[in-house]
This record gives structure tokens, C-alpha cells and sequence, in this order.
């Protein structure tokens, strides 16, 4: 099998059941993508997957033939980078744990729907924990991205 | 003494001692009762003997300044709260500051009030407190030997040299302070009673809201948002190994027996040895690790372990209040004056166990050569009591064994354990399998769930005495596990003060008990955001409106009367208040609460604004907090905080409890131990009161107020009072008010 990690093609020879999270952080050394919880509850390991999020902790390597993942470290264009710098503008990282897959999350609704309303962005965050609470931050970092597509 | 692990062209102002007395405040040697006794109402953390400024500033001849912060960066924002500190009194440009966290070092230790000499510690809320002075001083000795050597260079007294903006002025002469460190390194400092520190009319940095060009703003935000930022979970030393630990499921239980021969069989399992905590497998990586674990056949001798349900413990603590408990502290007569005239209030509250389940899982990483070192890195809170651990286990000294501190993907107290359970693990597989390689220690979720280590459970029996329109007296009577018995911490027999922490009444009530009595079980216990704070503020402040509903008094009023000799708590009281328009009438199906606390020494008042759904029940729609924190150092990251912890508290409230059954945890992820998500997050106002006071805690202040306000919200709606938690607010029913 082959696919794209951040546009780098790669191949996998392990077991057939090996997570994607794993594969990133410890075969290509991507520590950006993040474990949280193991069991797709969390979010914190979402990844674009052909440019859909999605939780590399729920999806086996072997599933990927042909695909394109992008990961944090690979994240680019306009919406991407709308989204980060919106990020830091409003500072809403704090442990910054469960950001990467945040803002993963943010780019990929934001790149279907540039106008979401409410109710759109919290369907599209319920998959995303923040322990740290910072939610109040993030809906108002989509709000703003929003407003700059 | 430690390494420092930065490149050599930095150069170290070495500054050898700034001593002086003088600043040697609330310095703790002595007993567990002295120390005790430091936990008076208003005690909080203390600064305390300043530093050599060497370990803490670096400057690069590239012009950098690194800011060394003996604090581990958890999210709450130490890191750019010390940078700003040193920033401000250097007059260094915002940009070129740069920040590390400490290694466990001599020069970081401190006499701390809370854990004694000699410790390197964050906790408490109490970092920026703590560091205030000494940070200050550090700061402003590396402006004025910087200034010194720009005098000499350009041959002028030193009084003739200005400091802006990082660069050291003569006339039209500059001299930026990356070419001036070297020389800067060599000059003696100023004694510490010879240093000016600014006044707050010339803060450029401190005090200040971040700016359209990110000055002030958080020093990590980059980095935690392009997936650099470097946790100790992030580590991968080469040769790397994983190692998970089958633990027992019930807390007390211990390895019987084990079979591993199926677990050996799995591909990438490396070593299987058996540690005090249950049965470590050792594998070339993590989803190797688990399936090995899985294989593993363990018998388990649960003689000794914890095999009651909660609905058992929970009627075993409400047995445990039966008559008096430990007087903790007393005002007047005590309990004795519940007897007397008038009326008798009473209420039971009951909280559950709770995970702190940081969102980064817990982990180690361990490298030893036996018998000659050993580095431990991780997001240690109590870094000296993991070398401490270390030391015993591996049979090394102390300046044998480094522990380095990374960034932590959230903590909330759980990476702060007296007992260095995540070392204790890590050491003693890295000894069984003799150093063959770096090993990083990983928990799952699964293991952080069902780990133990919670915010304990209590009941808290609440006795109020009403007599013509005043409450004459008070009770607070916790039944609550100890989470200092068993350490240094607590003498024999002494009752647990910490565990009724933030019960205290700043109310003038002529009859104060604070009572606690402490249940036994093996069922570990530790702080959660806010300590005790997240249940004795509830308690309290929740039946502070129970008592007015019976006295038929305004819940606000009744609380001014009680104040009058509290001034900055009855401030922020008021500045929440009138920010909530509390003397405006509420649409229909809206109702609010206001609750306070004192804690880690500030004060913070909050109200809460529910609404009524039509499909029954309530949503918290609104928090209004005011916060005194003394000098906030960062106001957006002290209105962070205050959000994060009103988010952290409501999820609570409203969905967390660890529950066990015959002894074993129901819960174990995600799924079932639920929490707050961001639907449910409510709009939130944050109003900093001014004020000249040195910085009080900040981190954990958004707890201790929410719970109660919103209790206090839907005793208004429905009558009702919350002696429960966590509270069903969206199937409370329809309001009655």
C-alpha cells in the first residue's frame, strides 16, 4: 500500500490493526497529532484525511491506501492559516494539548462552510475535548476566521 | 547541580548571591502542627529569599533573552507571566524574549510555606506570588549590570546610560544587550537593597492587554498551534522503549500471580517484570505495549483492597458524621453554639470522586546507566519529590540523577504527587530491566480514569443557627479522606486541615466549627483545580442561600451584612453584582445565583444566569466573575484562567463523577466519565478588580464560585436545594419561581 503524509509519499509494512496516531508520532516522529483518549471520543488526534477530519487514533494504517493525511506540522493554505493566526491572536491555546486537532477541526468546517452559523460550529466541535475550557475561545477564533474568508 | 542544557553562547550573568534578610518571608522549618499553623484563613503563599539571577536570565549574543521559569507551564500561563515579569524591569524589547523551563535545580528550589524547605514546586495557584519579588529584582539587577557595561564601553558614569526597548542609550550611542552581555556577565551586581524597582505608572508590559503585534501575549501561542510545542509525551529519545502497567482493578489490591508466556508471544514485546504497582510490559512501542498488557493472565490479592460501591461509601462517610468531628478551627463557642436561641438550619451535601484527566495522558520518561545516573523527564509539578523517589529506588545521589521538566498537556494538580507515583513506576522498571534502554512510561486513558488519584469524595453536614434575623452560628462538618496522612505533611492524630481548605467563613458569625473527619480506604486521593475549594466553597456558599430562602432574605443582602469588615471581598462581591445587573429584574425563565471564595489569596465573586428550556429543565447561559487578584501580570491570561476554571467547575456540576463498583471504577474513558463539551460553555464576563497589592493566585480561581452560584440560580427557579453532585440541571424540571 501507499499514501501522502504531508504531501511525502509513504509506504507500511506493520500489523494491520496499528493506528494511524501511532504510525504519525512514533514511526515518522509527527508529535504535532495527539493522544488523548485511544478511542475517538476526544479529538485530539484529528487529522484531514483527502481533507476531511477525521481521528487517526480510530483509523488503521492499512486503511489509508491512496489517500492524502495531513497532519498539524503539514497543515497549509489560506483557510490553515487564517485559522492559526486567528488562534494566537486571541490567544486560545493554553496547555495546548488539544489544539493541533482543534484547529484541524476548524480548517477542515471552515474550508466546507465559511459562514457557519452556531449551532454549526458546536456539531462541528463535539468531537473535540478541551480540559482546559478554552471553548469560549475557540468559537470566537472560528467566529473571526470566518469573518476574514 | 543540575546542567543547564543551553548552548554556549549564551552568556550567564552570574550573579553569586543576592542575599540579604530582609526578604526572607514565611520561611517554613520546622513540624507538620508549624506548618499547620501558617494555614490561618488569609495565609497564602509567601514570597520568599530572592536567587542568583544567573540561572534565570540568559542572554544570547544573538540578542535573545531566554527566561529560565522554575515553574512547569501547565496552560495557565506561568511561562509568559515570569517572562513579562523580567521583561518589565529590564526594559527589554517584547520580541526578543524567549523562555525554558527549569530542570530540577539548587537555584530553583525554594523555602516554600506550603511544602517546606528546599522544594521546586508549582501548585497552589501560587507561582507568579511566589517568584513576584525575586523575579522583579532578577530583572531589574541584570538592567542595572547592563547598564554598567555599556557605561564602560562608552566611558560615562553609569547614571548617563538610558535602557529602552533592549538597547542600552548614551546620546545618540546604542549598544543592544546581546552585545553587551558578555561584559555584563563580569560586573558585580547591585546589593538587593540597592535596586529600584519600577513603579507601576511605568509598567510598559506588566498590567497590560496584549497588542495588535502579539506584546504580552502568550509566549507559547506559536508554538501550540503549528504542533511544535514539545510535551514530555513528545519524547523519543533513540532506542526508545514503551512500557504500560497491568494495575490492579481494585485500589489496594496486589500481583497474586502471573502468567506472561502470552503476552512474550506478542511481536514487539521486549521485557514483562513485575514492580510494586502490578506488572510492567515493555515493548518497542505503544500499541505493541497494549497488546502485550492484554495478554497478560494476572491473579490479584485483594485481601487489603477497597471492595465497597459507592452508594456504601457514600452511607459509610454520612455514618462517619455522627457526633462532632475533629475541630479543625473554631470562632466563639464552636459547635457549642448551635445550641441557643432561635432556629436550626441543616443541610447534607454530597460530592463525588473526580478525575483530573489532563488531556496530555500521564507519562515518564526514564534513562539510566545503573548505578552512575539517571535522567527522569516529564510534566513533574513536584519535581523534588520525584528525584527524591528516584534516589531511594535506583540507589543514586542526588546530582546523579536529572529531572527535566517539559511542557504538560494540562495538570490540574494531577502531575503534583508527594509520593512521585509516576517515578516510582518509572524507576522501578527501568531497574528491572537494568537500563537496556530509554524507557518512556505511558498511562492510557484507561489507566488515568480508573487510576485513582481522585479529588476525593466527602458529605458535608452543614448546621446553621438563626436567631432574630442573624446567624448566630455555624457548622461545617466534612467527612472527607486525607490526602496529606501518611507523609510529613500531617502529624499523627492531627486532623487534616487542607482537606477542609476554603471552608473557613469570612461572614461575621459570632460561632464558628470547622470539623473534619476522615474516613479510611485505599482509594488514592489528590487536589483537582482548586483543592478543597472545589467542594467547602459549594458547601458553603450554597448554604449561605439556603439559610437566607428559610430566613426569607435577599441572598446578596444577607452576604453585605456579613462583610463589613471584609473589604475586598465585599468589592468584588459588589463589582460581580452590579456587572450582572443584579438589581434589574430577569426576563421570565431566567434566574441567577452569586456565590464567592477567598482562595490562594484573592478574592472572586461570581453570578450565574440560568434559563429555562422548553422541553423542561435548565442551561447556564451566563457567568459574570469579578476577580481580585492583586496586580494581574497578564489580564487576558487571568481572564483565560477564570474562564478555563468556570468551564472546568461546570463541568463538575454537571456530568463528572468516578463511581465504583465493589471496589473497581464504572467509568474508564471518555464515554462514560463525561465532561463539559462546547455546547454547553457559557457566555463569560471577566472583571479584574484594580488594584496595588502584589499578584495572588490566579490559576485555579474560576472553580471555587461556580458551582455554588449556579446551585444558588436553581434554588431560586425551583426551591430546591443541590445536595448532590452532579447536578441533572437539564432534568431539574420546570421553574416553580
Amino acid at each position: 500500500m501507499s499514501f501522502l503524509v504531508n504531501k511525502a509519499a509513504r509506504d507500511y509494512h506493520g500489523d494491520d490493526d496499528r493506528p494511524l496516531l501511532w504510525y504519525l508520532r512514533e514511526e515518522l516522529k509527527l508529535t504535532g497529532t495527539k493522544f488523548g483518549c485511544g478511542v475517538g471520543a476526544c479529538g485530539a488526534c484529528t487529522v484531514h484525511v483527502d481533507g476531511e477530519a477525521m481521528r487517526a487514533c480510530s483509523m488503521p494504517v492499512t486503511a489509508l491506501d491512496g489517500r492524502a493525511v495531513t497532519t498539524i506540522e503539514g497543515l497549509q493554505g489560506r483557510v490553515g492559516a487564517i485559522v492559526q493566526a486567528t488562534w494566537r491572536a486571541l490567544d486560545v491555546a493554553q496547555c495546548g494539548w488539544c489544539q493541533p486537532g482543534q484547529i484541524m477541526t476548524a480548517t477542515a468546517l471552515l474550508t466546507q462552510n465559511p459562514k457557519p452559523d452556531d449551532t454549526q460550529i458546536a456539531d462541528a466541535f463535539a468531537g473535540n475535548i478541551c480540559r482546559c475550557a478554552t471553548y469560549a475561545r475557540i468559537r470566537q477564533a472560528v467566529s473571526a476566521a470566518a469573518a476574514k474568508l | 547541580m543540575a546542567s543547564l542544557p543551553h548552548p554556549t553562547r549564551r552568556h550567564l550573568l552570574q550573579v553569586l548571591g543576592l542575599s540579604g534578610a530582609g526578604f526572607v518571608i514565611g520561611h517554613f522549618a520546622g513540624s507538620a502542627s508549624a506548618f499547620a499553623a501558617t494555614l490561618a484563613p488569609d495565609a497564602h503563599q509567601r514570597p520568599d529569599a530572592p536567587l542568583p539571577i544567573g540561572p534565570f536570565i540568559q542572554i544570547g549574543t544573538d540578542d535573545t533573552i531566554t527566561v529560565i521559569v522554575r515553574h512547569i507551564e501547565i496552560g495557565q500561563g506561568v511561562a509568559t507571566g515570569i517572562t513579562t515579569i523580567i521583561a518589565e524591569e529590564m526594559n527589554a524589547s517584547w520580541k526578543q524574549m524567549r523562555f525554558e523551563t527549569a530542570p530540577l535545580g539548587d537555584a530553583y528550589r525554594r523555602d516554600s510555606a506550603f511544602l517546606g524547605k528546599g522544594v521546586q514546586n508549582t501548585g497552589g495557584s501560587s507561582s507568579i506570588a511566589s517568584s513576584w519579588v525575586q523575579m522583579r529584582m532578577a530583572g531589574a539587577a541584570a538592567r542595572e549590570m547592563l547598564r554598567a557595561a555599556a557605561a564602560a564601553r562608552f566611558g560615562v558614569a553609569t547614571s548617563d546610560v538610558t535602557v529602552v526597548d533592549g538597547a542600552c542609550h548614551v546620546g545618540a550611542q546604542v549598544a543592544s544587550f546581546g552585545s553587551l552581555a558578555e561584559a555584563a556577565a563580569r560586573i558585580a551586581p547591585p546589593p538587593p537593597d540597592k535596586l529600584v524597582l519600577k513603579e507601576p505608572s511605568d509598567f510598559r508590559f506588566m498590567g497590560r492587554e496584549r497588542d495588535a503585534n502579539r506584546v504580552t501575549g502568550r509566549i507559547d501561542a506559536v508554538a501550540k498551534t503549528d504542533g511544535s510545542a514539545r510535551y514530555a509525551l513528545d519524547f523519543n529519545p533513540p532506542g526508545l522503549l514503551i512500557a504500560v502497567v497491568a494495575r490492579s482493578p481494585k485500589f489496594g489490591g496486589k500481583v497474586a500471580s502471573f502468567d506472561a508466556s502470552a503476552a512474550r508471544a506478542v511481536r514487539g514485546v521486549a521485557d514483562i517484570v513485575e514492580i510494586d504497582n502490578g506488572v510492567a510490559v515493555v515493548a518497542s512501542d505503544y500499541w505493541a505495549a497494549i497488546k502485550g498488557r492484554e495478554a497478560l493472565v494476572i491473579t490479584w490479592d485483594n485481601s487489603q483492597a477497597e471492595t465497597r460501591s459507592s452508594d456504601r461509601l457514600f452511607a459509610d462517610f454520612a455514618d462517619a458524621l455522627e457526633g462532632p468531628g475533629a475541630e479543625v478551627r473554631k470562632t466563639g463557642l464552636g459547635r457549642a453554639g448551635l445550641s441557643g436561641d432561635g432556629k436550626l438550619v441543616t443541610a447534607d451535601i454530597a460530592f463525588p470522586y473526580l478525575v483530573h484527566a489532563p488531556m496530555e495522558p500521564l507519562n515518564a520518561v526514564i534513562e539510566l546507566k545503573p548505578g552512575v545516573s539517571s535522567r527522569i523527564t516529564s510534566g513533574f509539578q513536584m519535581p523534588s519529590f520525584d528525584q527524591k523517589a528516584a534516589c531511594a529506588i535506583l540507589g543514586l545521589a542526588p546530582d546523579q540523577v536529572h529531572i527535566d521538566v517539559t511542557l504538560a498537556g494540562g495538570s490540574f494538580g494531577r502531575r503534583g504527587t508527594l509520593d512521585a507515583d509516576l517515578t516510582v513506576e518509572a524507576a522501578q522498571i527501568a531497574k528491572a530491566v537494568n537500563g537496556r534502554a530509554p524507557i518512556k512510561l505511558m498511562w492510557s486513558r484507561e489507566d488515568d480514569i480508573r487510576g485513582g488519584r481522585y479529588r476525593p469524595m466527602s458529605i458535608h453536614r452543614m448546621s446553621a443557627r438563626v436567631n432574630r434575623g442573624k446567624i448566630e452560628a455555624w457548622v461545617d462538618h466534612t467527612a472527607i479522606q486525607s490526602i496529606w496522612s501518611g507523609t510529613p505533611y500531617l502529624d499523627e492524630g492531627k486532623p487534616d486541615a487542607l482537606a477542609v481548605e476554603g471552608a473557613d467563613v469570612l461572614y461575621a458569625i459570632p460561632h464558628v466549627g470547622i470539623e473534619v473527619t476522615s474516613p479510611n480506604s485505599p482509594v488514592p486521593v489528590l487536589w483537582w483545580r482548586s483543592s478543597a475549594h472545589s467542594h467547602t466553597a459549594f458547601a458553603k456558599e450554597h448554604f449561605i442561600d439556603i439559610v437566607a430562602r428559610d430566613m426569607n432574605v435577599d441572598p446578596l443582602e444577607l452576604r453585605r451584612s456579613m462583610l463589613r469588615d471584609q473589604p475586598r471581598m465585599a468589592r468584588v462581591l459588589e463589582v460581580a453584582a452590579q456587572a450582572a445587573g443584579w438589581d434589574a429584574a430577569l426576563p421570565q425563565g431566567r434566574f441567577r445565583g452569586i456565590a464567592m471564595q477567598k482562595a490562594f489569596g484573592s478574592y472572586v465573586a461570581q453570578v450565574a444566569e440560568i434559563v429555562a428550556k422548553s422541553e423542561g429543565g435548565f442551561a447556564v447561559e451566563r457567568v459574570v466573575c469579578a476577580i481580585d487578584c492583586g496586580i494581574a501580570v497578564n489580564p487576558d491570561i487571568v481572564r483565560a484562567q477564570i474562564e478555563g476554571g468556570i468551564g472546568m467547575a461546570l463541568s463538575a456540576l454537571l456530568h463528572e463523577q468516578l463511581t465504583l463498583k465493589d471496589g473497581e471504577p464504572v467509568q474508564s474513558n471518555f464515554h462514560d466519565y463525561t465532561v463539559l463539551r462546547i455546547d454547553q460553555m457559557p457566555r463569560i464576563e471577566v472583571h479584574i478588580v484594580p488594584s496595588g497589592e502584589a499578584p495572588t493566585g490566579v490559576g485555579e480561581l474560576g472553580v471555587p464560585a461556580l458551582g455554588p452560584a449556579v446551585a444558588n440560580a436553581l434554588l431560586c427557579a425551583s426551591g430546591k436545594p443541590v445536595t448532590r453532585l452532579p447536578l441533572d440541571l437539564a432534568g431539574a424540571g420546570k421553574p416553580t419561581a
